[in-house]
């Protein structure tokens, strides 16, 4: 059980700069999802972490001693790889009880802590098994396995579950959360899977280009995006961003084609301003077939032509042309559409959301 | 008809026969000729001798005789001895290779250098090398003042040994080298960053993870080189020629001096069996020991 925290973290592979100065104050016992595209510093920041990675400039503390200089053994914190790593040669018992037979304790004290182990994470009928002879969701459990034996006080996940099959994943995230919910320490948890980081973590941290975007509970970087990225990021399928333009209370699109300005954003921009438009495809769906959060007053209804649809069963994503761009939809309770077709859609504008096109920072207060 | 064809071979057969020729041409009809002579008094001198049949008396002969056990020994203790220095050594230049982030594969080639050259040659190299009086040894040692005599390097039968033992380390080592590094690249790194997070001191993380997976391919060297060492006869002919007073007499040229020089190739056939003999013996168990270690780390090839 500990605090970790970031100040000013620099990572430097000579003179280029992965990872520019990141502060972050992950909490006892909280759940930290580090999020972000490939090369955004997301990996780098949990190696330097780990102690796998040198640190070039900053300080990392974790229960409030500066740890920057010491090897990854005397962290006590514990590693999930995405190739699981598990040691070939060992069975699953062995490397589970790998780190505490190196901590040098014996071996009557190691088997029940390992069995204890194995019977959380339903993998004691393997517990002589190698690791080859495992599937691969298997041997990711064992993994955590060897994770939780040690008692660390952080827990580091390195994309855990990005070398499964969909299926699997979803299994074992909430294999996680249970485990979380049980074992109750600090964990650290790097995914380019906005859905895992969603479903898994207290507070999330997105991450771009090694600078942290945003930090926030799921509901706020979903609802209340800090930037463009954030909003492309976040959420499935991702939020329509149209560039567009302030105009007379109307933010127009570069077709000529606009919206009315929304209500919250009445006196945040002038006109002339130029805007990145983000609406959720939540917030945009044929009439009659979603809800809107906010007042009657906030939906602009508009006809649009569908120009193609993906039913998903229980809701179908339903893709209009509006203002010389593609937009994405969400239709719930589903009727057939045909491809061409003309329907009345509405605008949820109190969900909308607009950038600075320049900054991308969002312009709500 | 039916008879005629019950006689006639298979097609099988009559396709592998051309292979069938040539193999017992070259390998049996030779290996069994010489097998033969085992049991025979043959001298070169005198081909009649071959059909002489005296039983088991060459091999009853080599039993008890001291000379052949002492090279015998010898040979095994050259084999230990060369096999674990240079496995030593040939993990220690792996492993620094493998850390260098610059020039790996111009190290690589250096590397291997010492096998580019003929086994003759490097006895002649060793042996003006160790030269008592122009040796390049001697002469070092005695310029850095180290001693003020000329140590008898190839005179004394001890020191020739070792000698001849660094003669072989210096030519074969990069076998080992480069084996092991193959290894070494070939390793998945998650492992030893899971070691390093587990708790390992640089020395257990070695010791627990990257020699376990390793191990096959230091394995694959030693079968290699023990087959290299039981056979050798080349460094050692130039060298010190089994000499001083056979104190460096090894298998092979024993076998050589009995089959050539004391013209009895019938008991020299004889010691090349029991020779052949030892080199299975450490090959197999060389391949049960790779066989186990690659089960061991799951190996898929």
């Amino acid at each position: 059980m500990a605090t970790v925290s970031l100040q000013k973290l620099v990572k430097r592979y000579g003179a280029l700069e992965i990872v520019h100065g990141i502060d972050l104050e992950v909490a006892d016992r909280e759940f930290i999802a580090l999020v972000g595209p490939s090369g955004c510093g997301k990996s780098t920041t949990l190696r330097m972490i780990a102690g796998l990675e040198p640190i070039s400039g900053g300080n990392l503390k974790i229960g409030g001693r500066i740890v920057n200089d010491l090897p990854p053994r005397a962290r006590n914190i514990s590693m999930v790889f995405q190739s699981y790593a598990l040691y070939p040669h060992m069975t699953v018992r062995e490397n589970m009880g790998f780190s505490l037979k190196i901590a040098g304790m014996k071996s009557e004290e190691i088997a029940p802590r390992v069995e204890e182990a194995a019977r959380t994470l339903d993998l004691t009928h393997l517990l002589d098994r190698r690791p080859s002879q495992l599937s691969g969701g298997q041997r990711q459990r064992v993994a955590m396995g060897r994770a939780i034996v040690r008692n660390p006080d952080v827990f580091l996940f390195d994309e855990p579950l990005s070398n499964l099959d969909a299926k699997l994943r979803t299994q074992l995230r909430t294999e996680i959360k249970k485990l979380h919910a049980k074992v109750q320490s600090t964990v650290i948890y790097v995914t380019h899977d906005q859905v895992e980081a969603m479903t898994l973590a207290d507070r999330i941290v997105i991450m771009r280009d090694g600078h942290i975007e945003q930090v926030g509970t799921p509901e706020e970087v979903f609802q209340r995006p800090a930037s463009k990225f954030v909003a492309g990021f976040i959420g499935s399928p991702p939020m329509n961003l149209k560039d567009a333009e302030i105009a007379d209370g109307r933010v127009v699109f570069v077709n000529g084609d606009s919206l009315p300005l929304p209500r919250r954003f009445a006196d945040r921009v002038t006109a002339g301003r130029k805007v990145t438009f983000g609406l959720r495809p939540d917030d945009l769906y044929p009439a009659g077939h979603g809800i809107h959060s906010g007042q009657e007053a906030d939906v602009h209804k508009a006809d649009l032509r569908v120009s193609i649809t993906e039913p998903l069963g229980n809701e179908t994503l339903v893709f209009s042309e509006h203002g010389g761009a593609e937009w994405v939809g969400r239709m719930l309770n589903p009727r057939r559409l045909r491809a061409g077709e003309t329907l009345p859609f509405c605008f949820d504008l109190s969900q909308a959301h607009l950038f600075d096109r320049e900054t991308g920072r969002t312009l709500r207060g | 008809m039916g008879a005629l064809k019950r006689l006639r071979p298979s097609t099988p057969f009559l396709l592998l026969l051309p292979a069938i020729v040539v193999l017992a041409a070259v390998v049996v009809v030779p290996l069994l000729l010489s097998f033969y002579s085992s049991f025979t008094p043959f001298r070169l001198t005198q081909p009649a001798s071959l059909f002489n049949f005296v039983g088991f008396r060459n091999y009853g002969r080599i039993l008890t005789d001291v000379e052949f056990w002492t090279a015998f020994g010898r040979t095994v203790l050259l084999l230990t001895v060369a096999l674990n220095a240079e496995m030593l050594l040939g993990l220690g230049l792996a492993m620094l290779v493998e850390k260098a982030t610059a020039g790996q594969r111009l190290l690589r080639t250096i590397m291997m250098f010492p096998m580019m050259f003929s086994p003759i040659l490097v006895g002649f190299q060793f042996k003006f090398m160790f030269n008592d009086n122009i040796g390049l040894i001697n002469n070092a040692l005695q310029s850095l003042g180290l001693t003020d005599q000329a140590i008898p390097w190839l005179i004394d039968g001890t020191l020739a040994f070792w000698a001849i033992v660094v003669a072989e380390v210096w030519s074969s080592t990069s076998i080992f080298a480069i084996l092991i590094l193959a290894g070494l690249l070939a390793m998945p790194k998650e492992p030893i960053e899971a070691a390093r997070v587990d708790g390992c001191t640089p020395w257990q993380t070695f010791r627990y993870v990257t020699w376990p997976f390793v191990m096959p391919f230091a394995y694959i060297a030693m079968t290699i080189r023990s087959l290299d060492v039981a056979r050798a006869y080349d460094i050692v002919k130039i060298m010190t020629d089994g000499g001083p007073a056979k104190r460096t007499e090894l298998l092979w040229t024993l076998i050589s001096r009995t089959a050539y020089a004391d013209a009895r190739m019938g008991l020299a056939n004889a010691m090349a069996y029991f020779a052949i003999f030892l080199s299975i013996l450490f090959t197999v168990y060389f391949f049960r020991k790779l066989a186990a270690a690659r089960t061991q780390i799951g190996a898929e090839w």
